[in-house]
């Protein structure tokens, strides 16, 4: 099958790849350009272990064709840490202990920080009703939702 | 932070050393595994719950361009009927490889009867498709009960029941019968003011981890193997894939990749021999990950089961007789969770009189596993339920009737198993002292509070350490226990913690099969316990050569060295650890401490309660989680936040159980539900908070008193919503999943006697 030249932007870096059409965001980010930091659980939209942002809109990427990036900007999970540091999200999740497994983190803290840039002060209901596309098997949500609180106030306070 | 009871690292929350990696995306999981020349392999499922395989064509498979390689079951050695004993019980090996990949029947849907590797996973799914099988479609029963019925679908023709260890000869879907026996039940029931008696049935289930399965091999032209996996025992791995390959471990190296949740079900092996075969066949490194659907159709689940229990009491409320009939789901091999449910079923309460009888059952579902406290959730939900109805009876408060028959030291089981000191009491003061038990009740319409209580016995088994002393006084610990939910961490804490050694300062690595002793599986419980126990005895390995280089450097016998709080001293000289390890390369060079260990006693249980309150909507009988509260014998919390997140993760599986999760086959034998769309699991907004208390009841056998906490938990959950719904809505259900239709049915039938009551 011949392969599409797409021309996108990955955590603010201008990135260009060849695609099969059929290849899904997920697929290429994975296998093709080695950002394994977003997991696929499902790969069919049920789980959010794939979630990035495009544009600032969070999506499971296992349900859009890669080649549907071309011109678009994608954050991943390996964008959230600066050299300075890590992300509040991230920091938070680490001191409340918010992974057991760890597999499901990545698709968490890209939704948690989509909530943070649209809503800097979500109740619990809040959180709990926007990361309702997240699965996680280990936690049972208790400790994610703290951490998302606690980073919300973090970012607040430096904003 | 201090850690109370005279502990400096035990007892505190420090970040876990693999934290970083794991929030910044660069931690490798199995399906991470990325090598140079890597093939992508998939595998064909069979679409019949029960078919004889009549021929498999692969001509147009091996002839699409880019596919490299095809493998049937009949490229597997055959296995005859050899046993083997690889940790769980003797099994027949040819079950295990059929199961592999299928040869002669298919025995569940999403059976593996085939596998291409190719160049691109599309062009090994479209492989499939071309991949000619043709079935002969053999009558199914996926039906606990049909599948024990005289006459009902054989699928093992040659399979025989064993009854009470003895072959009966007999051909039939019972693999096992078995019974245990205490004392004199039936003279005890005589004598009983109070009998009750109730049937119950729970669904098959699934552990649901996010994570699919997957493998990665590379076979080398000399014959060595090497898989990396996401496993739950690396050598547990290592083993049943040299069993199906029929070649010796040592050619077999087991790279444990990052495992993205386990939960009992990825301690068998699924794709990993495929993997090693297509690499061979093609000559180059083949990964195979799980689609979703063949997690759910192929593998895992928990079985479905009928139980029914029978207790007898007297007047002031003592259990005197107890009696249960459990049959289990075993899928489609025999050996499942049965004997594990016979050790729970009546594990909480004292009783000098019982007898339970029990069944292993093939049918035409997916081989079942462990699912976290394998067989005691769904015994747990029987037994709590006929010690409510016992204590309504006799007018005793339920915690006060549980408190009055309580397990304690010296408890014989019916299983025969005499409790060393135990925290089932404690368990229950710590509901009765808790602020949520003393909180009312909620008293809307529709709302109610239940409690229950769980237990799982925990293991051993072995486990090794080794811990390389640097010259900066920091330690390396290479340890082989698969590290699901932060044990890296506490085992870490349990070597620091002997030498005085700040917990940065140990950094524990989870490392290969050739690089580490044996080492059982990450399950029952037993990490944190067995592999801690490992790093203590490898810490004190340390401090006993660190006080011989000490007795060099400062010229006196070694038994002049003392070793307090982190110093080496002797006379008036002393060293911290950091400062000798400075002087390791002038007395000898590195120092490693090792330890095994194999502890067969000293494993201590660990019990598990719940308080909850729900609210039943009357309309479409959804269960709503009003709060939740989860209380467990930690023995001694290692990492607390650890510990509380198991407690937590237990709890929301448990609810899942308790609401809403099953497997749908239809007519056909097929899985209706293999998507976590249809399989729901619970959502963070169908929860709330899940609050925790941590009771500490030491525990005897370990040096710092832990017991496992992975799994007691999942025990109680279904039990305390049962308790709940029946108190909103007056019926106690006796099925699993307590799902809307059945609550919403159970609702209505209770509104319809009472408006007759009030009619009539
Ligand atoms: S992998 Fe994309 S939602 Fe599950
Ligand atoms: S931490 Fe394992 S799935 Fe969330």
């Amino acid at each position: 099958m011949s392969k599409i030249h797409v021309q996108t932007t990955i955590n603010e870096e201008a990135t260009e790849f060849l695609c099969e059409p059929r290849e899904s965001l997920l697929e290429v980010l994975r296998e093709t350009l080695g950002f394994t930091g977003t997991k696929e659980g499902c790969n069919d939209g049920n789980c959010g272990a794939c979630s990035v942002t495009l544009d600032g809109v969070l999506i499971d990427s296992c349900l859009m064709l890669a080649v549907e990036a071309e011109g678009k900007s994608i954050s991943t999970v390996e964008g959230l840490a600066n050299p300075e540091g890590l992300h509040p999200i991230q920091q938070a999740f680490l001191e409340h202990a918010a992974l057991q497994c760890g597999i499901c983190t990545p698709g968490f803290l890209v939704a948690s920080k989509a909530l943070l840039d649209h809503n800097p002060e979500p109740s619990e209901h809040e959180i709990r009703h926007w990361l309702a596309g997240n699965l996680c098997r280990c936690t049972g949500y208790d400790k994610i939702v703290r951490a998302v609180l606690e980073a919300a106030q973090t970012v607040r306070a430096s904003a | 932070m201090s850690a109370g009871n005279g502990y400096k690292v035990i007892g505190t929350r420090p970040v876990r050393h693999d934290g970083v990696d794991k929030v910044t995306g660069r931690a490798v999981y199995g399906g991470d595994t990325r090598l140079s020349g890597l093939l992508y392999g998939q595998v064909l499922r069979s679409p019949h719950a029960h078919a004889r395989i009549k021929s498999i064509d692969i001509s147009k498979a091996q002839a699409l361009p880019g596919v490299k390689a095809v493998l049937t079951g009949a490229d597997l050695p055959k296995t005859g009927d050899t046993i083997v004993d690889l940790g769980e019980g003797p099994a027949r090996l040819k079950y295990m490889s059929d199961n592999v990949l299928a040869t002669d029947k298919t025995l569940y849907s999403g059976h593996p009867v085939a596998a291409v590797c190719a160049s691109n996973v599309h062009i090994a799914e479209e492989a499939l498709d071309l991949i000619e099988v043709e079935y002969e479609v053999l009558e199914a029963v996926l039906n606990l009960r049909e599948a024990m019925k005289e006459g009902a679908p054989q699928l093992h023709p040659d399979m025989t029941t064993q009854e009470f260890g003895e072959d009966t000869g007999r051909t039939s879907n019972l693999a096992t019968h078995f019974q245990h026996k205490l004392g004199d039940p039936d003279t005890a029931f005589a004598s009983a003011d109070v009998v009750i008696e109730r049937e119950f049935n729970t669904a098959t289930v699934h552990q649901g981890y996010i994570e699919p399965h997957n493998a990665t091999a590379m076979w080398n032209a000399d014959g060595q193997i090497t898989i990396w996996t996401s496993t739950q025992g690396s050598f547990a791995a290592r083993a049943q894939t040299g069993a199906v390959l029929d070649i010796p471990v040592s050619k077999i190296k087991v790279v444990p990749q990052e495992i993205g949740g386990g939960f009992g079900g990825k301690i068998p092996i699924y794709l990993e021999p495929i993997a090693a075969m297509l690499s061979k066949a093609s000559g180059q490194p083949v990964k195979l990950i799980m689609t979703r659907p063949a997690v759910f159709e192929s593998t895992g689940p928990t079985p479905g089961s009928h139980i029914k229990i029978k207790m007898g009491a007297n007047k002031d409320g003592k259990i005197v007789a107890a009696e249960a009939y459990i049959a289990f789901e075993s899928g489609a091999y025999p050996g499942g969770l049965v004997g594990a449910a016979a050790m729970c079923v009546f594990s909480c309460y004292d009783i000098a009189n019982g007898l339970i009888d029990c069944y292993d059952v093939v049918l035409n579902k997916p081989r079942s596993f462990a699912y976290r406290a394998p067989g005691s959730t769904q015994a747990c939900f029987a037994t709590e339920h006929v010690v409510e109805l016992l204590a309504a009876e006799l007018g005793i408060d339920p915690l006060e009737f549980r408190l009055k028959n309580s397990a304690t030291t010296g408890t014989r089981r019916i299983d025969g198993v005499v409790y060393p000191k135990m925290g089932c009491k404690e368990v229950l003061e710590a509901i009765r002292d808790s602020e949520h038990y003393k909180s009312a009740a909620p008293s809307g319409p529709n709302q109610g509070r239940g409690i229950s209580l769980g237990y799982w016995f925990n293991v051993g088994l072995q486990s090794a350490c080794t811990a390389s002393v640097n010259n900066d006084g920091t330690v390396s610990l290479s340890e082989g226990s698969t590290d699901i939910g932060g044990s890296r961490t506490s085992i870490a804490m349990q070597f620091a913690e002997t030498l005085s050694l700040d917990v940065d300062d140990v950094r524990a690595q989870v490392v290969d099969t050739d690089s580490i002793g044996h080492t059982d599986v990450t399950g029952g419980s037993r990490v944190t316990y067995a592999t801690g126990w490992a790093a203590y005895k490898s810490a004190l390995d340390v401090q006993a050569q660190m006080c011989e280089r000490a007795a060099q450097l400062w010229e006196v016998e070694v038994d002049q060295v003392a070793f307090e709080e982190g110093v080496f001293s002797s006379g008036d000289k002393s060293y911290t650890f950091k400062e000798l390890s400075g002087h390791l390369d002038e007395t000898g060079g590195p120092v490693i401490g090792r330890a095994t260990v194999n502890p067969d006693s000293g494993v201590g249980g660990s019990f598990a309660a719940n308080i909850a309150d729900v609210e039943v909507d009357p309309d479409t009988g959804k269960v709503q989680v009003l709060r939740f509260t989860v209380i467990q014998d930690a023995g001694k919390a290692i990492h607390p936040s650890y510990v509380e997140g198991q407690m937590q993760g237990g709890s929301a599986q448990g609810i899942g159980w308790a609401l809403n999760e099953e497997y749908y086959y239809n007519k056909d034998g097929q899985l209706d539900n293999s998507s976590y769309l249809d399989y729901r699991i619970p959502t963070s907004l169908d929860l709330p908070m899940i609050e925790t208390i941590i009771v500490e009841v030491p525990n005897p056998g370990h040096p710092f008193g832990v017991r496992g906490v992975g799994e007691a938990n999942i025990a109680p959950p279904p039990a305390a919503m049962a308790g709940a719904i029946a108190d909103a809505i007056g019926v106690r259900l006796q099925e699993l999943p307590m799902k809307p239709s059945n609550v919403l049915a159970a609702t209505q039938a209770s509104e319809g006697q009472a408006a007759l009551a009030a009619g009539g």
